[in-house]
């Protein structure tokens, strides 16, 4: 039997709340106990979830005018700079900006208590923050210093946009030399000491549609525990990264930049992180349902743990000096299981990425969309497949509609 | 009983034996903990003593007859639950295995008898859930 839906008819089935929704977790189990056909004849959509440090996220905010009026040149919120190069009161705050004031490395391993990703949580939080704005006037707005205190809700506008989020696949990093790295993939202990890896690996949404069948741009997406968008193919997005004869790729491959109002978030899916050493970040809730138009998208959501590798690469060379070496492949099973074998080696692992938050937001985008509250949305072109970047003329017209 | 003691060595008495008899001669288990002895300097252990009450108030007894001062451990790291992004990032740095991860569900525990308060989690938690009470 071969199985064909449409956007549509998933649709309909939503809203008379007869879609049939597993978790990519759920759907492993399933298709290896019924068969890859009869699962994809009864399920309509598989959601996943990642919840994960993603230190390429930002906002965009619209602060609200002052009186008289400001073009704003130089912003601070709490002590971080936002980037105010744009008009008047728009400013960017990106996740791992630090306060000028923090000594960061000089006091080696910096601790990174405060930066953007934290400042983003208590925004959404709905904490005040202290802005301070400065400019060098002009005739049209003359005002050249405003402080004030601001919270979420009195910005006109402000929406997470972050130009890379949900890496499909990522490295496994060791240390290989003797002295301990405090890195953005935590720390890595001297000699082989520990592996910490960081996706959500049979849950994580792009490891469930590889070559991005379904997944681009105006998909409607979980975002940080509210809805969001995916907006482009993310920045440093490889889509030609080797890959398995399952199709899901060996190395980091796609991205994701995704957009999505904020005042509709909540803090718990939007999580300021410190990493000893390295620096702040934004911890990001993300869930992407995947709609079962073929056998053969449901083939690629049913690959679990055990089926998916990732490289293993070391922190002291390869990684900081860009040599492209690594150590070998592990899976994921592997991983999680809490210790992998490198050469003669055995060495305790750690994950990065939250697996019960990733689970959660799975499960979470499956209740919406049982209830009928969240109905999928077809992309106007999916991610670009090949390193050409995005074919615009395979924009998702007859090959995904009826 | 069992507890855990911090004690405090004078620099005077730092370089006698206190471990010894407390073993031999009250037949108590000393579990080190975390220990800073030089000689000639102040220093600082804890320990986790156990065996019978008497005895252990015996061996409390004999530490303070040679001037070490012995107070209960009050200190302790506490996991804040909500704070927890359930990563498990804190769980290779955990050198006593106090915090692991459940499996198959992959969730963070904390079990507060096995932690020896070295800290080290505290810095090593992205999400800062780990903090230390006095």
């Amino acid at each position: 039997m071969l199985v064909k839906r449409t956007y549509e008819e998933i649709n309909a089935k939503i809203r008379a709340g007869k879609a049939v929704v597993v978790t990519a977790e759920e759907v492993v189990s399933m298709a290896r106990e019924r068969g890859v056909e009869e699962t994809a004849a009864s399920v309509d959509v598989v959601t996943t979830g990642t919840f994960g440090p993603m230190c390429s996220s930002g906002v965009f905010l619209n602060l609200g005018q002052t009186k008289p009026k400001i073009k704003i040149k130089e912003l601070y919120l709490n002590g971080v700079e936002a980037y105010s190069g744009l008009a008047a009161v728009d400013a960017y705050l990106g996740a791992t900006q630090i306060p000028e004031t923090d000594p960061a490395n000089k006091r080696y391993p910096g601790d990174f208590n405060y930066g953007g990703g934290h400042l983003i949580e208590e925004l959404v939080a709905g904490k005040e923050v202290l802005m301070e704005a400065t400019s060098y006037g002009t005739d049209c707005y003359p005002k050249k210093k405003a402080e004030k205190m601001i919270s979420l809700e009195e910005m006109p506008q402000a929406f997470l946009f972050n130009p890379r989020n949900a890496y499909q696949n990522y490295n496994v990093a060791v240390n290989l030399s003797d002295k301990t790295l405090y890195t953005y993939m935590g720390i890595l202990k001297p000699d082989l000491g520990n592996a910490n890896y960081s996706t959500a690996g049979q849950l994580s949404p792009l490891f469930n549609d590889p070559y991005y069948a379904t997944i681009g741009m105006g998909t409607k997406i979980f975002l940080g525990g509210g809805i969001g968008y995916v907006s482009w193919f993310g920045t440093q997005h490889a889509p030609e990264a080797p890959r398995g004869d399952n199709g899901v790729p060996l190395a980091p491959a796609g991205t994701m930049a995704v957009i999505g109002d904020l005042k509709q978030m909540d803090p718990r899916w939007l999580r300021g992180m410190s990493f000893l050493g390295y620096g702040a970040s934004l911890m990001v809730g993300i869930g992407i349902p995947i709609p079962i138009l073929s056998e053969e998208i449901l083939r690629h959501t049913a690959v679990g743990d055990d089926e998916i590798f990732a490289p293993v690469v070391d922190y002291s060379e390869a990684y900081p000096q860009g040599t492209g070496d690594t150590l070998g492949q592990v899976s994921y099973a592997e991983l999680k299981s809490g210790e992998i074998t490198i050469g003669e080696r055995v060495v305790p692992s750690a994950p990065l990425s939250s697996y019960p938050g990733a689970r959660e937001i799975a499960a979470m985008l499956k209740e919406w969309i049982q209830k009928g509250e969240f109905m999928l949305s077809r992309p106007a072109f999916t991610l670009p497949a090949t390193n050409e970047g995005v074919d615009y003329m395979k924009s998702v017209g007859p090959a995904f509609s009826e | 009983m069992r507890q855990k003691l911090v004690l405090h060595f004078p620099s005077t008495v730092v370089e006698q034996p206190f471990v010894y008899h407390l073993v031999k001669d009250m037949k108590l288990m000393v579990n080190i903990l975390k220990a800073n002895i030089n000689p000639r300097k102040e220093g600082r252990m804890v320990v986790e003593v156990s065996g019978e009450k008497e005895d252990f108030l015996e061996g409390v007894e004999f530490l303070q007859s040679r001037g070490v001062k012995v107070f209960p451990l009050e200190q302790e790291i506490v996991w804040v639950k909500e704070k927890c992004t359930q990563c498990g990032a804190c769980t290779v740095i955990c050198p006593s295995g106090a915090l692991s991860l459940k499996r198959p569900e992959m969730e963070i525990q904390f079990d507060d008898d096995k932690c020896i308060i070295c800290e080290y989690c505290i810095k090593a938690c992205p999400a800062r859930a780990m903090e230390a009470r006095y």
